[in-house]
């Protein structure tokens, strides 16, 4: 009884701390934390930190993977291509005609065609372009994908507006593009140059080269996918044009995916002999889904390594909080003892090391909250980053008071093993 | 007095080898990351030339219109130069020595059967190229101005392509076939790959082998040869690479002392106004010459990504620092008893306080260790990365002493504050409680 004494002695609140509840538990928790104010405000600061870097970078890594699952817009299992160099740019009709007509040949090709470039592929046609033909409304880089006969089937465009290259809109190169050409663009791009108008018809240039609007696809991812911004991804432009000098040496192949990596080999080998003159690209000829995993293997690796950040981020607070609160289960067994002595269970004991380290880890969140708010404006201005969205906050939040309490059980569950008699040993 | 507290500490941590763990695992993961990330700029930020960085400059000009706005995605068109400016400069021959130069590719056509046509990179360069940047020859040697003049087909090979067209046979003097005309060989670099290729147009390709032949701007021009650098034009009409109005290449200068520097300051404003006086250069005056490192820190040779994980790492690490100050506390006043029994017998606080720091320092070296082995391991994910600088990803002395010494100053700083709080047990109160 002296013993119980002494402590409502130091504070009323006692009295209803030995025999409370769970949330009369509270203020008792409260006062002792008073006592223990360092190491309290540090562990709050861990958790607040991590609290920063977890929201953040559980957001860079989701708009990593988002960027990685692009839709390209194209049948990327079917398609694959060539590239050739080092021909004579003189012969290039010929090389066009010998190299379709030869790969044609090849069994399980589905088609042949010429095109500038594929998805994912090396980046052939960008230009500026504007709305006007004095070239004063500027609005935007775009990608031109320039592409012969049998092109948009091949892809597997899917067209939802307009209509589909005629055999016509199939205009002759003047250096990179058609003077003049009927083009079809992605629905992405109509947004951003005809905000709520219809595109079909619309017209716009690239420098003296001048487009009209005939048809939108759906989506079309532009090669170097990201190029200016997540937002612009789809700025691409199809443009119909006749292969020849200005448009020759990239072939796009299609098959059933099932054949498809044997018809490329087949496709490999009989260029030696349809083109001896010419020498095929190894890196850019290969299945667009092979080109897709080469473009997104450094957001990949970047994803791995936040994650791997995270995880041993996750791990180091973890660490922090049990080993301070093992060392204040040790530096008050003496009390605890008293407390099982007087009546509180085990049960007890338990949810007070709990509720400490609930209170403990819910500052750090609050201020945390604040930190990760901080860090993604500080990253927003130094990298092309949208703003946090608001759901990141509670989501790290449930992340860190489950790591708290997962972390505080061992030292907590010690506690509650203190037996009463530890009360009555002194020292 | 150092050996007895190192005694003491080592006997404190052994006594609580979980907590020690602890300490030790947290300091070395922290340090780990900061020192693969650091290591990382550490040799994509080095000086590639440490002999002659100091007298090589880089003019900028900017020949824009006032109409062509800064595209954060795309490279600075202004980083290089028009092939009119580059030749007005190069022939004001103000400097010490000069020289132009684009990067670009060209198909190869081995003699031998045994070789497919490939494609290889290399520099089109003036002739002050070689003595200016001081380039390494095992044998033969460079082109002077006059060859320039004269379009001459000579070409100067880097130590892998030579090695892979002529074996171990000396190449000097051999005939090479570039696209479709033969070039004679004059001289075998030494394997010259300064890393960055800091001379050349560093927002594609700065890291790797990035160029394996040399050979004379004037004659690429003659022969068409596709450049492969960053390539800006404003204007329409007429043959891009000649005009003023594309940029395409890149100019250094050497220049001997301040005084000199200061000459061709004044040269380029001279230039500036002169060229607006000419119709051109509509911008206001705004000529700058960049030291050469001070050009690769303007250029940002280190991509986003590292210097986003880098600042991730450093974040881990000041995590790391937190949770060892709350374990360091919990340790150091666990041990209340044995200080203000220390304090009693007569032990001032400075003593205690350099007692818990040696302490904190011992835990330093020993994540210290551990971090050298987490960072020798992350420098090796780093060099399984697909980019250009992995290969660079290697800790040379300074970086691995650097590494223990920012443990160990980490896990000082850590200790600062609970060895303070240690030293301010009142020792009278102590002992009573015992």
């Amino acid at each position: 009884m002296r013993v119980k004494a002494a402590i409502r002695g130091r504070t009323p609140q006692k009295e209803r701390f030995l025999t409370g509840t769970f949330d009369m538990q509270i203020q008792p928790v409260l006062a002792a934390l008073r006592r223990h104010r360092l190491a309290t405000i540090l562990i709050a600061m861990e958790i607040a930190l991590a609290c920063a870097v977890l929201c953040n970078a559980c957001f860079l890594i989701a708009s990593r993977i988002q960027m990685t699952h692009v839709d390209s817009g194209v049948d990327e299992s079917s398609l694959a291509t060539i590239k050739l160099t080092g021909y004579d740019e003189a012969k290039a009709s010929d090389l066009n005609a010998r190299v379709t007509s030869g790969l044609r040949e090849i069994p399980g090709m589905q088609s042949v065609s010429v095109i500038n470039e594929v998805p994912f592929g090396e980046t052939a046609g960008n230009a500026g372009i504007t709305l006007d033909s004095a070239g004063q409304k500027f609005a935007g880089v775009v990608d031109f994908y320039v592409a012969g006969p049998g092109n948009f089937e091949a892809l597997g465009l899917q067209l939802i507006s307009g209509r589909a290259p005629r055999a016509d809109d199939f205009q002759p190169m003047k250096a990179f593009l058609p003077s003049s050409a009927n083009v079809i663009v992605s629905r992405s791009l109509a947004e951003h140059l005809w905000p709520d108008t219809d595109p079909l018809g619309k017209e716009f240039w690239c420098g003296d080269f001048h487009f009209r609007v005939t048809g939108v696809v759906a989506h079309l991812a532009r090669p170097s996918a990201g190029e200016g911004g997540p937002g612009t991804i789809e700025w691409s432009v199809f443009t119909p044009a006749q292969p020849g000098a200005n448009l020759s040496g990239v072939y796009l192949l299609r098959a059933d995916p099932a054949q498809l990596p044997r018809v490329l080999r087949d496709a490999r080998a009989a260029i030696a002999k349809l083109a001896p003159d010419a020498v095929v690209e190894q890196q850019a000829s290969q299945t667009i889904g092979d080109l897709r995993q080469v473009y997104f293997r450094q957001d990949r690796i970047m994803a791995g390594m936040l994650l791997g950040v995270i995880v041993a981020l996750l791990l180091v607070t973890a660490l922090g909080i049990v080993g301070l609160a093992s060392f204040w289960v040790q530096q008050r067994r003496r009390q605890i003892g008293i407390r099982r002595a007087i009546g509180a269970t085990r049960g007890d004991i338990l949810r007070y090391f709990q509720t400490e380290n609930f209170l403990i880890v819910t500052s750090g969140i609050a201020l945390g909250m604040l930190l990760a708010y901080a860090l993604n404006l500080l990253l927003m201005t130094q990298y092309e980053l949208p703003r946090l969205p608001l759901y990141y906050l509670p989501a790290g939040a449930l992340i860190l008071w489950g790591l708290g309490q997962l972390a505080v059980l061992g030292p907590a569950l010690r506690a509650a093993a203190v037996p009463p008699v530890v009360a009555t040993r002194s020292g | 007095m150092f050996g007895y507290y190192f005694d003491l500490a080592r006997r404190s941590l052994i006594r609580s080898p979980i907590l020690t763990a602890m300490m030790v695992l947290a300091i070395g993961l922290g340090i780990g990351a900061s020192m693969t990330m650091l290591t990382v700029l550490h040799v994509m930020s080095g000086d590639p030339i440490p002999e002659h960085s100091g007298q090589l400059y880089y003019p900028h000009l900017d020949a824009r219109p006032l109409s062509s706005k800064d595209d954060k995605n795309a490279p600075d068109p202004s980083a290089n130069l028009s092939w009119i400016d580059a030749s007005n400069l190069l022939q004001a021959h103000r400097g010490d020595r000069q020289a132009a130069m684009a990067g670009g590719s060209v198909l190869v056509r081995p003699a031998q059967t045994s070789l497919r046509p490939f494609f290889e990179t290399g520099h089109y360069i003036t002739a002050d190229f070689f003595p200016m940047f001081d380039v390494p020859f095992r044998t033969g040697g460079g082109w002077t101005q006059v060859q320039d003049e004269q379009h001459e087909r000579v070409v100067v090979l880097n130590g892998d392509l030579a090695r892979k067209l002529f074996g171990d046979t000396s190449a000097t003097g051999k005939i090479v076939r570039l696209q479709d005309t033969d070039f004679r060989v004059i001289g075998v670099l030494n394997d010259w790959y300064p890393q960055p290729a800091f001379y050349g147009d560093t927002s594609g390709h700065a890291f790797g082998k990035t160029d394996e032949f040399f050979l004379p701007l004037t004659t690429a021009m003659d022969l068409k040869f596709d450049s492969n650098g960053n390539m800006s034009c404003w204007g329409s009409g007429g043959d891009q690479r000649t005009s003023g109005e594309c940029t395409w290449l890149q100019f250094w200068v050497s220049l001997d002392g301040p005084t000199k520097v200061h000459a061709y300051q004044q040269f380029l404003e001279d230039y500036w106004r002169q060229q607006q006086a000419h119709g051109r250069f509509a911008r206001p005056v705004d000529a700058k010459l960049y030291g050469l490192l001070a050009w690769l820190d303007h250029m940002q040779l280190v991509p986003g990504d590292v210097r986003l994980q880098l600042w991730l790492a450093l974040g881990f690490l000041a995590v790391c620092m937190v949770n060892i100050v709350g374990l360091l506390l919990a340790k150091f006043l666990r041990r209340s008893g044995e200080v203000s029994v220390r304090r009693a017998l007569g032990a001032r606080r400075r003593d205690i306080f350099l007692q818990f720091g040696v302490e904190s320092a011992v835990i330093g070296v020993a994540g210290g260790l551990l971090g050298l082995g987490i960072a020798q391991l992350g420098l090796w994910s780093v060099r399984h990365r697909p980019d250009d600088y992995a290969h660079l990803a290697q800790m040379d002395v300074s970086m691995l002493l650097g590494t223990l010494v920012l443990a160990i100053v980490a896990s000082v700083l850590a200790g600062l504050l609970p060895a303070w709080r240690a030293c301010r047990i009142t020792p009278a109160l102590q002992l009573k409680t015992q």
